[in-house]
């Protein structure tokens, strides 16, 4: 038995990918720990962006919202939605994560209705300022369970765009250039996207998977970095802040 | 002079010159037509008088059965609780929503039925508390109207209300379902061929915001972030402020630079102290997770939830009664010392 579980596996893999000096656009749950968990170890300026204006606070502790109080602690600034989400227009953001009941091969990401959008089967949330931070980010992020049922062949409503219909396909609708989905970080693996046909590519395994392990929790075919990799597993240090430091509550991390 | 004379043609007779490419099958609910919105601003009272009124007054002055609806602050944070408890005590029907961060506000409309057109940016959910089963099954009735947006395209809409121009251009939304299910179109622009999404501005017919402080003419501050706030108070037809405490016009004249709303847009001013409960209302009083869970959990059994409803709206007939009934004072003084545990520990 290993002494992390998959949350805390995920969170330590998501911190890694936020460098010293970089931004992020962050909600709340398991983004906001790996952003907490990353200024505490290895990036202690990378600025955070709330959606509802907070920029760069000091998180005393997870916010329940990503407009709660917790978010300009110490801020910055307690700025706008129209601040956040127009820095990220112009080019100012670097990453975001985001999640979704739905993700394709291309990272297109579904969170607003399962069935028919008039009389839906189940009703999500909807875009709320996902659609926003991933066609305006440089780089979007998806943190999720390895799951069947969660990566599909086509998305039942696509919320937030991925790389659409793969290829140029981004570029062409008129989102900003450049930008696109970049890991996708699971319990099993982390995934990226092969440079042309812009599909879901797994490039390095947890321990204890395998390939066919991730595969078989996939409703799509995925293709295989030529050079795979195994992921590093959290160290000490980090289980140590996250347990302690970020979510002493077990919020998100769970007991 | 005959280049002058076709583009003063072309501006009369061609609505759309513009090469529009695609655009979204979803309802537009509210008219963006800047000149009607001219019209309903320049009957506005511009002098300074007292608009100092209670919150049922208010409610059944300025709130009327199939206004579209904008809430300020952000769902469970700053929200103005006082008026949609009244809107529902009122029995407002047809009313249209900004579903623009959502959450705690719209739970208590769902509850009532209150509206039947929805904007949806962010909807049914309390971010990390869960989803609301009651506005969840009330969008899966089939009854609301449901467009699609996103938090930053309704901020813009109201932005766009606020410039007095009919649509903004943006980024965001395309090639998606998103957009396919709202009323955006997306378009070429002329200037440099990049295609745009244009978002078509939005003015509610009436909007609610709580802040902290207010004098009796409307002039009103909060501390800590503005949401979509400031967009929403000059996009809106009607407005009523609630404030947690009225505070003297010297005051305001004192510091005018601290000023977020002017009086000239407010048509109402409610005294409501602890106007946000069980919602955050930043360096005064945190969430009342406790009575937000309850709401969650209460609304999955409409026996209970009807009985739930009835305590602690219909038959409060104000926000003090309802603060009251969920610990009064008491709960207040907990719910400002978890918020200010935060802001007063040593650096």
């Amino acid at each position: 038995m290993s002494d992390y579980n998959d949350m805390e596996m995920m969170i330590a893999v998501a911190s890694r990918e936020l460098e010293d000096g970089a931004s992020v656009g962050v909600g709340t749950g398991a983004p906001c720990a790996a952003a907490m968990l990353a200024q505490k170890m290895a990036s202690p300026n990378l600025s955070i962006f709330f959606e509802a204006g907070g920029v760069s606070p000091q998180l005393p502790e997870m916010p329940i919202s990503v407009g709660d109080s917790r978010t300009f602690y110490k801020a910055a600034m307690a700025g706008s939605m129209g601040d956040t989400m127009e820095a990220c227009a112009r080019g100012f953001v670097d990453y975001t994560f985001l999640g979704g009941a739905q993700i394709d091969k291309y990272g297109n990401l579904n969170s607003t209705v399962i069935g028919d959008q008039k009389k839906p089967k189940v009703r999500f949330p909807g875009s709320g300022g996902a659609n926003d931070f991933g066609s305006l980010c440089w780089r979007m992020m998806v943190l999720t369970p390895q799951d069947k049922k969660r990566f599909v062949e086509t998305v039942d409503f696509l919320t937030t765009p991925g790389y659409l219909e793969g290829g140029n396909s981004r570029e062409e609708s008129g989102l900003p250039i450049g930008t696109g989905p970049y890991k996708i970080i699971t319990n099993m693996a982390v995934m990226d996207f092969a440079p042309d046909s812009k599909r879901m590519r797994v490039i390095s395994l947890n321990p204890g998977f395998t390939f066919a392990d991730v595969q078989e929790n996939c409703g799509f075919e995925l293709l295989q970095a030529d050079n795979l990799q195994q992921t590093k597993p959290p160290t000490a240090e980090e289980l140590r802040i996250l347990r302690d430091e970020v979510d002493p509550n077990r919020y998100v991390i769970g007991r | 002079m005959k280049h002058v004379n076709s583009w003063v043609y072309r501006l009369k007779n061609n609505k759309g010159t513009m090469n529009i490419i695609d655009q979204g099958q979803g309802t537009l609910f509210t008219d963006p037509e800047p000149d009607k919105a001219r019209a309903v601003f320049r009957e506005k009272n511009r002098q300074m008088v007292n608009k100092v009124m209670e919150v049922k007054e208010a409610v059944s002055t300025f709130v009327h059965d199939g206004d579209y609806l904008g809430i300020g602050g952000f769902g469970a944070n700053r929200t103005p609780i006082a008026i949609i408890h009244e809107i529902l005590r009122q029995g407002r029907k047809n009313m249209g929503l900004a579903g623009h961060t959502a959450t705690h506000d719209m739970q208590i409309l769902s509850a009532g039925e209150a509206y039947d057109k929805l904007d949806a940016a962010y909807v049914v959910g309390l971010e990390a508390r869960g989803l609301s089963s009651c506005s969840r099954k009330y969008l899966e009735s089939g009854k609301v109207d449901v467009t699609e947006w996103t938090n930053y395209a309704l901020t813009l809409r109201m932005k766009a209300a606020a410039m007095g121009v009919p649509y903004i251009p943006a980024r965001n939304m395309m090639g998606t379902d998103t957009f396919k299910y709202s009323a955006a179109k997306l378009a070429e622009c002329p200037f440099t061929g990049t295609k745009t999404v244009l978002l078509p501005a939005l003015y509610p017919d009436i909007g609610i915001i709580h802040v902290h402080e207010a004098d009796i003419y409307g002039n009103a501050r909060f501390r800590g972030i503005a949401i979509s706030d400031l967009d929403l108070a000059s996009a809106s037809k009607r407005l009523i402020i609630t404030t947690e405490k009225l505070i003297h016009h010297d005051e305001i004249a004192r510091d005018p630079s601290s000023t977020n709303i002017p009086y000239y847009m407010v048509d109402a001013v409610c005294e409501v102290p602890f106007g946000a409960y069980p919602g955050n209302m930043a360096y005064e009083y945190f969430s009342d997770e406790e009575h937000l869970k309850e709401w969650l959990t209460v609304e999955r059994d409409p026996e209970a939830f009807a009985a739930f409803l009835k305590r602690n709206i219909y038959d409060c007939p104000d926000h003090e009664a309802y603060v009251a009934a969920n610990g009064g004072a008491r709960k207040m003084r907990e719910l400002r010392a978890k918020e200010l545990l935060t802001f007063t520990e040593e650096d």
